[in-house]
């Protein structure tokens, strides 16, 4: 059988890998290449080493800022988003009325793009600020907890409901059983619940940090970098370095390697602490 | 029920429903200040509109004329639907394809789709996007070809992941009766497919209906999505007209949350899905 399938290479696997060379590898490879470039229209580029490497860091010290910017907010954020999010999973698990709509209403604005959001935040934040005569653009302290409600109000339901459905997925004996012997709802939570659904605490974990590293649109439309690069973070920082100073692609396209690098290492590592749990088990 | 729920349990549905009232609270002012004028979101963002700040349906004419809304919903629409479409056809004769003939070069093939996954956008945007303007794909069509590229990584996974799962001896007999390859392809492989591939349509339907980057750079300025379009209501030095804002906001968020109401159950499962596996 495989044989026969062998020959259809064209038919069945040429269509994806066409548009996958297009869109990803030949891109990457290139990128790569001309992270090595000075170029500003990648027809002239001509080899400059790791020179763009250092000028990422050197020309200005925004690249460094946002790092430690995007940091600091993806450590908040994760943290604030699965405490939450747990907290609402286990709420809706007990039998109260209303748990469907309340989980309807809890998701919802894990649909609406960045760039929506990012507006919609920005005129709930500059209207609060209004009372005290300021705006979002003024302080980056201010961008920086607006993001992170933001990031909550986004993020908060789409883990919720992979707790409630890693909570709905312990045997109600054992439950029924540590009921019998007398045991608390905190012990409960602590002996049961919480090393039940371990597994989905890993994967939410990883999935709000790479949320919080890639943010883009929300960064744009919600504060724009202001004041001056202070809440810009690595994707916004990557962006404004390719298209708003001309001359410096090159190190744009040094900066993204390092982004890439970066995010990836999380991925990885990810997929480390996943695969050594199956082993365990 | 009624009547015997325990203290502990009432206090926790009112904390819900406080919550929930704070979470829907940003859609519901925005609401409101569709209806103000511009002036007033700024200077009463929480009040009701009403005589001086009511301004009737003018932020959705104005907002409608300067976005362009309804070709950009056109665009969106088109994009996303044509895109999810080749997608899912595209990337399950793949992953069939490299699921069932073993070799070299369909390891490559599946470790670089792999790899694809985890690498941010922002790493290929600037040589994507030279590309997609040499090759002509920068319009309507040739996007399509960008987002079957750069979506194929996650749906090959997911379907090869689950072809995996699936006893070969199926294939085996159809083939054996004397269908061929494509055939036993979509009349016996398709179909079982169903599941994962309403998963991988909700993920990309959500990924490619918001997304903002690409269609910005690569035909951004001559066809507007949505996104694009709600962005560049901001003018060259910051200056924007929250109200036309608010109006286009608001037609943003309805086909959103219409879709939301309707597949629901779906979209609950899929990202469900989608989080697990990728």
């Amino acid at each position: 059988m495989e044989k026969s399938i062998r020959k259809y290479f064209a038919l069945f696997a040429l269509p994806a890998l066409v548009c996958f060379l297009i869109a990803f590898v030949i891109p990457f490879v290139w990128g790569l290449v001309l992270s090595f470039c000075e170029f500003t229209n990648i027809t002239d580029a001509t080899f400059v080493g790791l020179s763009n490497y250092v000028r990422a860091f050197t020309v200005d010290n925004y690249f460094t800022h946002a790092f430690f910017f995007t940091l600091a907010f993806a450590i908040v954020s994760v943290i604030t988003i699965n405490i939450i999010a747990f907290a609402l999973a286990l709420a809706l698990t007990r039998s109260i009325p209303g748990t469907n709509a309340y989980r309807t209403i809890f998701f919802m604005p894990n649909l609406i793009g960045g760039i929506v959001l990012g507006w919609i935040w920005q005129v709930i934040i500059n209207g609060v600020l209004a009372y005290f005569e300021k705006t979002i653009a003024v302080d980056a302290a201010y961008g920086f907890w607006g993001l992170v409600i933001l990031m909550n109000w986004q993020n908060v339901g789409y883990m919720m409901v992979i707790y409630i459905a890693a909570i709905q997925n312990i045997p109600t004996e054992m439950l029924e059983a540590a009921d019998i012997d007398g045991a608390s709802y905190w012990v409960k939570l602590r002996k049961i619940i919480i090393p039940a659904v371990m597994p989905s605490i890993t994967i939410c974990l990883f999935l709000t940090t790479t949320n919080g590293f890639k943010l883009y649109d929300q960064n744009l439309a919600l504060t724009a970098g202001n004041p001056n690069h202070q809440t810009e973070m690595l994707a916004l920082n990557i962006f404004n370095t390719f298209y708003s100073r001309i001359g410096f692609e090159g190190v744009g396209q040094a900066k993204a390697v390092i982004f890439t690098i970066l995010v990836a290492s999380i991925s990885l590592l990810q997929l480390y602490t996943t695969r050594k749990r199956e082993y365990e088990n | 029920m009624k009547g015997k729920m325990k203290k502990s349990n009432c206090i926790l549905f009112l904390l819900m429903l406080v919550f929930a009232v704070f979470v829907l609270l940003p859609i519901i002012i925005v609401f409101i200040n569709s209806f103000k004028g511009r002036l007033f979101i700024s200077s009463e963002p929480f009040s009701i509109p009403r005589g001086d700040s009511f301004v009737g349906l003018t932020n959705y004419t104005q907002g409608l004329a300067r976005t362009g809304f309804f070709s950009a919903f056109g665009y969106s629409l088109w994009i996303t639907v044509s895109s999810v479409i080749i997608i899912l056809l595209f990337t399950s004769m793949l992953a069939w394809y490299i699921t069932r003939v073993k070799g070299i070069l369909t390891q490559i093939i599946y470790y670089a789709l792999v790899f694809s996954m985890i690498v941010p956008f922002q790493m290929v945007m600037f040589t994507m996007s030279k590309i997609a303007n040499m090759l002509h794909l920068d319009n309507p069509i040739g996007i399509i070809v960008l987002y079957v590229g750069f979506g194929a990584g996650m749906a090959s996974f997911m379907f090869s992941g689950f072809i995996k799962s699936i006893p070969i001896a199926l294939e085996e007999a159809a083939m054996i009766d004397g269908a061929s390859p494509v055939t036993t392809f979509f009349s016996v492989v398709l179909p079982m497919l169903k599941s994962t591939a309403v998963t991988i349509a909700i993920l990309n339907t959500m990924w490619i209906w918001n997304d903002y980057l690409m269609p910005y750079l690569t035909i951004g300025t001559d066809y507007r999505t949505i996104p694009v379009a709600i962005q560049y209501l901001r003018g060259g030095y910051g200056s924007v007209d929250m109200g036309a804002m608010m109006a286009m906001l608001v037609l943003a968020m309805i086909p959103v949350i219409v879709f939301y109401l309707v597949c629901q159950k779906h979209i609950i499962k899929g990202v469900l899905a989608g989080a697990v596996k990728g």
